[in-house]
C-alpha cells in the first residue's frame, strides 16, 4: 500500500508540472487524500464495480493500470483506453471494474445504485462503490441515490471524501449540517465517519462496510475526513482564498503518506534507502512514460466518428468520407 | 411559369387515378387484409410482455408501473407476471430512477425507464443526454447503454404548458440517442421491441391521446418476433402532387387532411416519419423528388422544431426539385394554454395542414 501511495503522490507532482508546462491541457490532484485511494482500493476485491468521481485514480493505480496507460489518456494518444475521447484525469476501464469518469457532479450515485441492482440480480459476491467529495452531497442526485439506494436495499458503499473544499467552497457554505455522515442516516442508512488520513483506519471500515453491505444486501455510507492540499485543478490557484499556512500544515505535519511511512519503518519493513530508491524509480518511470506519450500518434480520423452508436450509422459514414475529402484537397 | 402549368395539370387529378390511389393506401395502412384490431396500448403491453419473457435482463422500472398497473395502463398485469424485481414502482425521484436505469445499463440489464410524461423527463435529462447518449463514445465503446426511455410525449387534452410539451425536437438533436415515435399498434409494437433489443439508448416517444386507439393489425405483426427497423419511415400513403411528412397523432390528421385534399383533385403523400433520429432522409427525399412540393406536420414548437431540420435536408439534397417553398406546420409558439379554445388554436388541426398542401400548390395564399 505504502509503495502506491508514493506512486501516486510522485505521478501527481509529474503531471501536474506537465500540465503547467502546457504538455497537456487540465490535470488534477489528489494530494493529501492518498490513504483514501490506496487503502479503500485494497481493501475492496477486483470484483467490486467503482463508479469514481474524479479524484481516485488511486484505485486504478492498485488495481493494475500502468503509467503508460495514465499518460496515454492524459496525452489523448491512439494508445489511451478511451480513443483520446475524454479530458484528461477521466480514466476508465472496463477490465478493472472502474467506471469511466463523468464531469457532471454526482451523477454516478443514482447509478452505483443501478450497478448494484444488477450485481444483485445476478446474485455476485460484490458490490458498487460510488466515491463523492464533500460539495457533491449538495446534488439532487445525491438524494435521489441515498434514498433509492436504501430503498431499493441496494449493496452499495457511498464514500465521502470529505476534504474540507468545493474548489473555493469550505463546507462551512456547503452544508450546516454536522458534516456528511448524519446525511445517511435520515435516509436510513447505516454510516460512518472515519479518519481518512489513517490508511489502516481506512482500510478496516472499507474491509468491514464491504461485508455488511454484500451480506445484508443494503447500503453503506463512509465519510473520511481529510483535507484537499492540492488546488481544485490545474485551473485554480488556491492561495486566492485559503491560507499558505494552512495548506503547508496539511502537506507536511499532517500528511497521510508520511504518517503511514512512520508506521512502516517502525515496525522495521521500510527503510530511507528504500524511499530514495522508490522515489527515483518511480520519476524516472514517469517521465519516460511521457516522453514516449509525446511521441504517439494521435487517434486516426476514422475515430471521431466510431462508437457513438453500436454501429456507425450511414449518415456518419458520409461525414467521414467527406471529412477525408476536405483534407485530401487541403 | 413552366412550375405553374405544371402543377395545374398535376393538380387537376385523374378521378380514377385517386381510387387507385384510396384503394392502395387502404392496403398499405393495413399490412394485409386480417381484419383484427388492437389498441396502441395493448400494443405497447405486448411488446413489453414479450420482451421480457424473451430475455431475463429487460426490467421496467418507474412511478406507478407495478402495483397501479401503469399510470396509463401500458405495464398492466406485468407485476403479477414477472414479480417485483422485474417491475420496479420508484419513489418521485426521475434524476433517481433515470441514473439508476444508466447504471443498471452500464452493467448489463436493460432497463425500459418509463416517465409519467417526457415533460418531467427534464429532471433527469442530464442522466439521458450526459451519461445515456455519451458514455459509449466517451468511453471507446467500454460502455454500452443499451436503455429505453419511453412514456408520452406531446399534448393530451386540457393539461396545460407543463404537461404538453413535445420533445422530439430536444432529443432529436443528441448524438448518441435513437428517438422513435410510433403511430399506429403496428408502429408501436415494432418499435417498441426493436428498441428494446438495441444496444444504443433509445427515446421512445408515445402519444397519450393515442393510447386508446384501435389500428388493424396482422399476424405478422402479432408474432412475437416481429420488429421494425428504426431508421426508416413508412409511406402511408401514396401519393403525386405534395408531400405531407410527419409523426405521432399528426400522421392521423395527415391522413384525414389528405382525404379532404383527394376531394379537391390533390393527391398527397403522407409519410409517417415512425422514428425522428436517425431522419429517413433518403425515403423524404425520394418523396419530394417525385411530388416537388413539402408540408411538413409535427405537434411540437415551431423554432429548430423537427419540421426546421426535414426542410434542411430537403433544401440540401433536392434544392433544384422544389416547386415551391417549403410549408412548415407546427404548434404555436407559445406555452400551451389550458382553455380548450386556446389549446384548439394553439395546436394544428387538419384544416392547418389543408390549406398548407393548397399553399405549396398555389392553389391558394
Amino acid at each position: 500500500m505504502y509503495r502506491s501511495m508514493v506512486t501516486l503522490q510522485i505521478m501527481d507532482t509529474i503531471f501536474y508540472e506537465a500540465q503547467r508546462q502546457g504538455r497537456i491541457s487540465f490535470y488534477l490532484t489528489s494530494m493529501g487524500e492518498e490513504a483514501i485511494n490506496i487503502a479503500t482500493a485494497a481493501a475492496l476485491t477486483s470484483d467490486d464495480v467503482v463508479l469514481p468521481q474524479y479524484r481516485e485514480p488511486g484505485i486504478l493505480l492498485w488495481r493494475g493500470f500502468t503509467l503508460e496507460q495514465f499518460t496515454a489518456q492524459l496525452f489523448g494518444t491512439k494508445d489511451g483506453n478511451d480513443k483520446g475521447r475524454q479530458m484528461p484525469i477521466h480514466y476508465g476501464s472496463n477490465q478493472l471494474n472502474y467506471f469511466t469518469v463523468s464531469s457532471p457532479i454526482a451523477t454516478q450515485l443514482p447509478q452505483a445504485v443501478g450497478v448494484a441492482y444488477s450485481l444483485k440480480m445476478d446474485n455476485k459476491e460484490a458490490c458498487a462503490v460510488a466515491f463523492m467529495g464533500d460539495g457533491c452531497t449538495s446534488e439532487g442526485d445525491f438524494h435521489a441515490g441515498m434514498n433509492f439506494a436504501a430503498v431499493l436495499e441496494a449493496p452499495v458503499i457511498f464514500i465521502c471524501r470529505n476534504n474540507g473544499w468545493a474548489i473555493s467552497t469550505p463546507i462551512s457554505e456547503q452544508f450546516r449540517s454536522d458534516g456528511v455522515v448524519v446525511k445517511g442516516q435520515a435516509y436510513g442508512i447505516r454510516s460512518i465517519r472515519v479518519d481518512g488520513n489513517d490508511t489502516l483506519a481506512v482500510y478496516s471500515a472499507i474491509r468491514t462496510a464491504r461485508e455488511m453491505a454484500i451480506r445484508e444486501q443494503k447500503p453503506i455510507l463512509v465519510e473520511a475526513l481529510t483535507y484537499r492540499v492540492g488546488h481544485h485543478s490545474t485551473s485554480d490557484d488556491s492561495t486566492k482564498y485559503r491560507s499558505s499556512n494552512e495548506i503547508e500544515h496539511w502537506r507536511t505535519a499532517r500528511n497521510p503518506t508520511t504518517r503511514f511511512r512512520k508506521w512502516v519503518q517502525t515496525n522495521g519493513w521500510w527503510r530511507d534507502e528504500d524511499e530514495t530508491e522508490l522515489r527515483e524509480s518511480i520519476r524516472k518511470h514517469v517521465l519516460n512514460a511521457i516522453q514516449v506519450a509525446d511521441k504517439t500518434e494521435k487517434p486516426s480520423l476514422e475515430e471521431l466518428f466510431t462508437e457513438v452508436y453500436d454501429r456507425v450509422p450511414p449518415n456518419l459514414r458520409e461525414q467521414e468520407k467527406s471529412l477525408r475529402e476536405t483534407v485530401k484537397r487541403h | 411559369m413552366w412550375g405553374i402549368i405544371r402543377q395545374r395539370a398535376a393538380c387537376k387529378g385523374n378521378h380514377a387515378l385517386n381510387l387507385e390511389q384510396g384503394i392502395r393506401a387502404i392496403a398499405l395502412r393495413a399490412f394485409s387484409s386480417s381484419a383484427k384490431q388492437m389498441t396502441v396500448r395493448d400494443a405497447l403491453n405486448s411488446a413489453l410482455d414479450e420482451e421480457m419473457s424473451a430475455d431475463p435482463k429487460v426490467f421496467i422500472m418507474g412511478e406507478e408501473v407495478g402495483e397501479y398497473q401503469g399510470a396509463y395502463k401500458i405495464s398492466k398485469g406485468l407485476l403479477d407476471k414477472y414479480g417485483p424485481d422485474r417491475v420496479v414502482d420508484t419513489p418521485i425521484t426521475e434524476a433517481g430512477f433515470a441514473g439508476i436505469g444508466v447504471g443498471a445499463a452500464y452493467y448489463g440489464l436493460r432497463p425500459v425507464i418509463e416517465f409519467m410524461t417526457f415533460n418531467f423527463s427534464m429532471q433527469a435529462i442530464d442522466h439521458i443526454i450526459n451519461s445515456a447518449a455519451k458514455s459509449n463514445y466517451m468511453s471507446a465503446g467500454q460502455i454500452s447503454v443499451p436503455i429505453v426511455f419511453r412514456g408520452p410525449n406531446g399534448a393530451a387534452a386540457g393539461v396545460g404548458a407543463q404537461h404538453s410539451q413535445c420533445y422530439a425536437a430536444w432529443y432529436g438533436a443528441i448524438p448518441g440517442l435513437k428517438v422513435l415515435a410510433p403511430y399506429s399498434s403496428e408502429d408501436a409494437r415494432g418499435l417498441l421491441k426493436a428498441a428494446i433489443r438495441d444496444p444504443d439508448p433509445v427515446v421512445f416517444l408515445e402519444n397519450e391521446l393515442l393510447y386508446g386507439e384501435s389500428f388493424p393489425i396482422s399476424d405478422e405483426v402479432l408474432d412475437s418476433s416481429f420488429s421494425l427497423p428504426i431508421g426508416k419511415a413508412k409511406i402511408e400513403r401514396e401519393g403525386k402532387d405534395v408531400t405531407i411528412t410527419a409523426f405521432s397523432k399528426m400522421v392521423g390528421y395527415a391522413l384525414q387532411a389528405a382525404d379532404i385534399l383527394a376531394k379537391e383533385g390533390i393527391n398527397a403523400e403522407v409519410i409517417n416519419l415512425r422514428t425522428i433520429r436517425p431522419l429517413d432522409r433518403s425515403t423524404i427525399n425520394s418523396s419530394v423528388r417525385k411530388t416537388n412540393r413539402l408540408v411538413t406536420v409535427e405537434e411540437g414548437f415551431p423554432q429548430h422544431g423537427v419540421g426546421a431540420e426535414i426542410c434542411a435536408t430537403v433544401v440540401e439534397d433536392s434544392f433544384e426539385y422544389l416547386d415551391a417553398p417549403v410549408e412548415r406546420i407546427a404548434g404555436a409558439d407559445v406555452p400551451m394554454p389550458y382553455a380548450a379554445n386556446l389549446e384548439r388554436m394553439a395546436v394544428p388541426q387538419v384544416e392547418d395542414i389543408v390549406r398548407a398542401a393548397k399553399r405549396a400548390c398555389y392553389r391558394s395564399r
